[in-house]
């Protein structure tokens, strides 16, 4: 045989091999893409979540999919890069698509009016653009259960109750250290306002990717302007490199809180003891004490088919990766009640996603009570209650130290978001729809 | 009078007349814009923060200097080996070795992973030009990076060598609030000066770091003499191997052990723009102007820009050093004759 005919038939053979491993798309299944991370700067914060969103459709599949219809997942690895995360989605996208989950608000800014022309829900859960939680505006975007915005002022609003109350916050200085880019910047406006409305001063710090030089940052802070209270707006390793900094300067850790994507195992392991006492926000239960999560042990990792080790399970990030499918699946469940039990489109999903009420009785059926707060979106409302709780890190795991904490939505953050949204849709043309 | 003692001499006089000079504009500039703050005791701590972080890029710095030194080649990979060394230290520290035992094993590893790169990857390109050389070590970062992922996982890993992080007060009767000094970065600065004492005897005392002068001279005229030009290279990648396991071990100390750190690499290049490729003092003076430079800029103009200056700075102060000397401060005068 000669080398010509070898290569053929190697690559007959692999073509077939491939094949077998990947069959194709079945008409019967509901398809979700995943934009997920496994490889960059940001992996070690993007695996966990990954895992927890396929290992949740994997459970779902276990039990007989949703109505009968499975769940079929693919993955694309957008290494938190927006071109890399605009490839992604072309290669993902498809009319059956559920919903995409960008997992980067970069990659959410780039694919709004993609998405939107496409008709595919995108799923931007605690991070993404704040005006897209404005229904009439931004009809596929979902921001649910919390914004930026609102993580922002559950902080300034967890810290009036820790000084006792919003008058003793007249005289404060409240520093934000934040990761220099379209998420890091995100809170800046909110926070402004609010250090307008209760007379704080307010000290932005940006840092600059990936994070881990901030020696200059923390010495202005600890030495100079020496805040009551820091929030932090931080990813992968900026988090640690943060906290390590902020030890290395006496900074309190008691007074210091990040948003949620700076409250996870990764942040807070590599700075040790340091870490004590450190805070963030959270809007998800942490460990395995939830039926959902014993299913996935039980249904998925005992059967030998999880994702990833078995140990993650129940930390943060993968349990947000969980909260994520938990809901994507919510919403394919509500459209097959207005559709029918069939695959359906990306766009009769968001009619799903439009009519969510995640009540606490949908909760307990899906084993998933005091794991996340009751949802309830409506056509204008994309976000829901934006209410979060603090965590602190006690040095071997987190501890929730607050109750949920509401933000002041009708009364701030409404008109702030519908303000955006106009602007939005006068910038770009887009008559709003009516909600009423 | 000896130009050297001449040059050190100059810098001697020099750098405390600059830094007080600095010390005043930004006073100066305080004083007319009322977002900025100065006071000379926080400026001193700023600026002792720089040094000493500046000490750290040293470390990076040093592993290209070394390469460049001996074989003309800019090593592209030495950020990664510095997160290959560092993550396979982890590694075997997680299996159960000492740590001081981990290091020497995984010295052990850096030195193989040398022959095996002169072996297969340096041999096959003698002779060829520098930018072939230098396309070759962007293939090995690449392949170092997920490589050492896929060994050992891409989980954020912490290294702890016992090394206190505690802040230090000192000179608290001098200036109101003291001196801040970060325990971590002295020892850290210790090393470094360690790492270059070494390393200066190795190259200027030792046969075998004067063959690697000579082989950086010209590889054909070395040859032609009887320098094994592999064994050489085999043995510069070899030490840059453990000078790029120390600068992991500090990074990973500080950062914690994962990804990003390859990108520290970055932080090493206006660094050996400003200190010569060629040098090994120059590795460590340009590390400690740069970072004293761009922490002190961050902190007194950063304002003025909205903050994150301090990454472009480094460049910036670097390129206007290339203005006044093209070959860096210690670099080698280029003398082309045509």
């Amino acid at each position: 045989m000669n080398f010509k005919a070898l290569g053929l038939a190697a690559l007959g053979a692999a073509a077939m091999a491939t094949a077998a491993a990947f069959p194709a798309s079945a008409a019967d299944k509901q398809f979700v893409p995943g934009l997920m991370y496994r490889s960059g700067p940001y992996a070690p914060n993007g695996i966990p979540f990954a895992n927890g969103f396929s290992d949740y459709f994997r459970m779902i599949n276990a039990k007989g999919g949703i109505n009968g219809v499975m769940i079929e997942y693919e993955e694309c690895d957008t290494a938190y890069n927006n071109d890399r995360g605009v490839e992604c989605y072309e290669r993902l996208k498809r009319p059956g698509a559920a919903a995409i989950t960008p997992l980067s608000t970069g990659i959410t800014y780039a694919l709004i009016d993609r998405a939107t022309a496409d008709k595919i829900p995108v799923l931007s859960m605690g991070y993404g653009r704040t005006a897209g939680s404005d229904g009439t505006v931004f009809p596929y975007v979902f921001t649910l259960p919390a914004t930026y915005w609102s993580g922002a002022d559950v902080i300034v609003n967890y810290i009036a109750q820790k000084e006792g109350g919003y008058d003793k916050l007249k005289g404060k200085k409240i520093a934000l250290v934040y990761h220099d880019s379209a998420y890091g910047k995100e809170p800046i406006g909110t926070l402004e306002a609010l250090a307008e409305k209760h007379g704080f001063s307010f000290h932005p710090f940006p840092v600059a990717h990936p994070g881990l030089e901030q020696k200059a940052t923390w010495l202005q802070i600890g030495r100079q302007v020496r805040p009551d209270w820091t929030a932090m707006w931080g990813w992968g390793v900026m988090n640690s490199t943060a906290i390590k900094e902020a030890a290395a300067v006496g900074y309190p850790m008691e007074k210091f809180i990040g948003i949620w994507w700076s409250g996870s195992e990764q942040d807070v392991t590599p700075a040790g003891a340091q870490a004590v006492g450190y805070k963030s926000l959270n809007f998800h239960g942490t460990g395995t004490d939830f039926p959902a999560i014993q299913d996935i042990l039980k249904l998925v990792h005992d059967a030998g088919n999880g994702t990833g080790p078995r140990e993650e399970v129940g930390t943060v990030l993968y349990n947000r990766g969980v909260m994520n499918a938990a809901v994507i699946s919510e919403a394919i469940l509500t459209a097959q009640g207005m559709h029918g039990e069939k695959p359906l489109t990306g766009e009769q999903i968001r009619d799903g996603f439009e009519a969510l009420n995640i009540d606490e009785a949908r909760l307990q059926a899906k084993g998933m009570a005091g794991f996340m707060e009751p949802i309830k979106i409506t056509c204008a409302d994309h976000e829901g209650t934006g209410r979060a709780y603090v965590q602190q890190w006690d040095g071997s795991a987190w501890t929730a130290v607050s109750e949920w904490v509401e933000p002041n939505r009708e009364g701030l953050l409404r008109p702030m978001i519908e303000k955006a949204a106009a602007d939005y849709a006068a910038e770009k043309g887009i008559t709003p729809r009516d909600c009423n | 009078m000896n130009p050297t003692a001449l040059r050190f001499g100059i810098w001697i006089v020099a750098t405390p007349l600059l830094i007080a000079a600095l010390g005043l504009g930004f006073q100066g500039l305080a004083a007319v814009d009322s977002s900025l703050f100065f006071a000379w005791g926080y400026f001193i701590e700023v600026l002792i923060a720089g040094l000493l972080q500046g000490v750290m890029y040293s470390l990076v710095a040093l592993g290209f200097v070394l390469i460049f030194k001996a074989s003309g080649i800019f090593n592209f990979a030495q950020g990664s080996m510095v997160l290959f060394a560092a993550l396979t230290m982890v590694g075997f520290i997680e299996m159960g070795l000492h740590w001081t035992l981990a290091f020497i094993v995984t010295a052990g590893v850096m030195v193989l992973l040398a022959l095996v790169i002169e072996r297969v990857v340096l041999r096959p390109l003698v002779n060829q030009p520098h930018i072939i050389l230098f396309m070759a070590t962007i293939g090995i970062f690449y392949f170092l990076d997920g490589f050492g992922q896929t060994l050992w996982g891409s989980d954020v890993k912490v290294l702890d060598i016992g090394i206190s992080k505690a802040p230090i007060i000192i000179a608290e009767g001098i200036f109101e609030n003291g001196l801040l000094i970060n325990s971590f970065d002295l020892v850290a600065a210790l090393v470094g000066a360690v790492l270059v004492a070494v390393l200066a005897i190795f190259f200027q005392y030792t046969r075998v770091g004067r063959a690697l002068r000579a082989v950086a001279d010209d590889h054909q005229a070395a040859l032609s003499v009887g320098i094994p030009l592999k064994t050489i290279w085999a043995i510069v990648w070899s030490v840059a191997g453990i000078v790029a396991l120390v600068a992991g071990i500090m990074w990973g100390s500080k950062a914690g052990v994962q990804f990003s750190l390859a990108l520290i690499a970055l932080k090493a290049l206006p660094v050996l723009i400003l200190g010569g490729f060629t040098s090994i003092p120059g590795a460590i003076i340009g590390g400690l102007i740069i970072g004293a430079g761009e922490q002190v800029a961050e902190v007194f103009l950063g304002p003025l820009f909205g903050g994150a200056i301090q990454d472009w700075f480094a460049y910036m102060l670097a390129l206007v050093f290339l203005l006044f000397r093209p070959q860096g401060l210690f670099g080698e005068k280029i003398i082309e004759r045509i």
